[in-house]
């Protein structure tokens, strides 16, 4: 195999699609109209990413157009994870430095310590990698992160009561956190190779690359990916775990319940 | 600590959230060395008035003082410690009844710890038990005696026997008047009229945000 899918393979691909649709229509889950917008929101949207892709990987194109594209997905990943947890305050501006950071520490290694080249080809598909899995993170710290301090604000309050500085009075809560936002990339690492093929592996592989080399190239992305993770999740959590906190420690409006 | 002040002062306190007014020009003074009650239905604003106490809430106009001084210049946490908080559900931390204690004060000793749950009518062999396992009313006074461990000067207790059986409830009662008799005055919020024959010294009520002194 070469790689190569024509567009005969890609129709042939749809009679999945075709069963999903069946069974959503058998079970009567109501899924058809998302199960369809979801492959043609898919399929445009991969078309156009492609598109794009063309320009910036063209062998005549600058690479800051790269360092463009990869601002691209940091802006777009921080509006992503803000319109998930509206509830926190300032949000956006906590993703943005979240996903910066992650993409300073992995792209820093990959390309300082020359594990891949710095060039178009290298740091728009694996900046792709690296801050999609850190924007499944982030999303999941700040959402899981709303849930625990508006479950547990008796608790936290209890606390601030007693004079704890909000740091203290947070962070059994915010361990919570780190640990849902951290554990399924954790999980994933361990699974790798047994359970499924990573998707770069995976490419590789159904590209020609020897696998041996195909290996290689998933190990060194999945331990950049999981440090990207705890990088992304550890910044999230605890820079928006002090914007749910005034300035005069006490929890923000948001989150009280009506008082007698 | 300054003498001859009133323990808390107010005065032209308004309080507005989401639009909603919830305590309405409220010019007020709360004895020391006393229980005193404050009573409302629900949503009256009693537990606002409570919470500007100890600086949970922070009101829109006007000024609360504290023993003459305004809590505006306060040190947020050294007050909260000098003006303990009960609330209305008991809230133990996860971890064993010495952990809580130990986030109240650390460094605390079990003589001390025991010495604590002594005095809430417990005994030093609830120290290793976990805290979320305890009975209603052993957890509000496991709660009590965490917020003790901070020697506070003052006690709130917000609803504090709402979900307490009548036995717990007169329990705690009986504790807030020792600790009215050994100097530290408590103010105490509830929805139940009876508890003002039972306890208080002075009583308010508050009505839709406005507070009129009972006695």
């Amino acid at each position: 195999m070469n790689g190569d899918v024509n567009g005969l393979g890609l129709l042939a691909s749809l009679i999945l699609i075709v069963i999903a649709v069946g069974i959503s229509r058998w079970q009567r889950l109501g899924l058809e109209g998302s199960i369809l917008v979801a492959v043609a929101r898919a399929t445009g949207q991969l078309l156009l990413v492609g598109l794009g892709l063309g320009l910036v990987l063209a062998d005549d194109a600058p690479l800051i157009w790269s360092w463009l594209w990869v601002a691209g997905i940091i802006l777009f990943a921080a509006v992503t994870v803000q319109r998930r947890a509206p509830a926190i305050p300032g949000l956006f501006r906590v993703a943005v430095v979240a996903q910066v950071l992650t993409a300073a520490v992995s792209l820093g290694v990959i390309f300082g310590l020359s594990i891949f080249p710095l060039e178009a080809r290298t740091l728009v598909p694996v900046s792709g990698m690296i801050l999609g899995n850190a924007l499944s993170s982030a999303v999941l710290a700040a959402r899981r992160l709303v849930e625990e301090f508006t479950d547990k604000r008796d608790e936290l309050e209890a606390r601030l009561a007693l004079g704890c500085a909000t740091d203290d009075a947070a962070r059994p809560y915010l361990r919570v956190v780190l640990r849902t936002a951290m554990t399924p990339q954790i999980e994933s690492t361990k699974a790798v190779g047994l359970v499924f093929l990573p998707g770069a592996m995976t490419g590789l592989v159904l590209a020609g690359v020897d696998p041996l080399d195909a290996v290689l190239v998933q190990l060194a992305l999945m331990l950049l990916i999981l440090g990207g993770v705890a990088t992304v999740s550890t910044v999230v959590t605890l820079g928006a775990g002090r914007r749910l906190f005034t300035p005069d420690e006490r929890l923000v409006p948001l989150l009280r319940k009506s008082e007698g | 600590m300054a003498t001859g002040d009133p323990l808390f002062t107010f005065e032209a306190v308004g309080l507005v959230t989401d639009g909603r007014p919830r305590l309405v020009d409220v010019d007020l003074t709360v004895a020391d060395r006393a229980v005193t009650v404050v009573v409302g239905a629900s949503g009256s604003g009693k537990s606002t008035l409570l919470r500007l106490l100890n600086r949970l809430e922070v009101p829109t106009t006007g000024t609360v003082r504290f023993r003459g001084q305004d809590l505006e210049s306060v040190d947020v946490r050294a007050h909260r410690r000098r003006v303990g908080m009960l609330f209305q559900r008991p809230t133990p931390f996860a971890g064993t009844v010495r952990q809580n204690l130990l986030v109240a004060r650390d460094g605390l000793s079990d003589t001390d710890s025991g010495a604590l749950l002594e005095r809430v009518g417990l005994d030093d062999g609830f120290l290793d038990r976990p805290a979320d396992r305890l009975s209603g009313g052993e957890a509000q006074r496991m709660c009590l005696a965490r917020t003790l461990a901070t020697m506070p000067e003052v006690l709130l207790a917000d609803e504090a026997t709402s979900s307490l059986d009548p036995e717990a409830t007169r329990r705690l009662e009986t504790l807030a008047l020792a600790l009215r008799d050994v100097g530290i005055p408590v103010i105490w919020v509830t929805q139940e009229p009876e508890q003002i024959d039972r306890i208080a010294d002075h009583a308010i009520r508050v009505t839709a945000g406005r507070v009129e002194v009972l006695s």
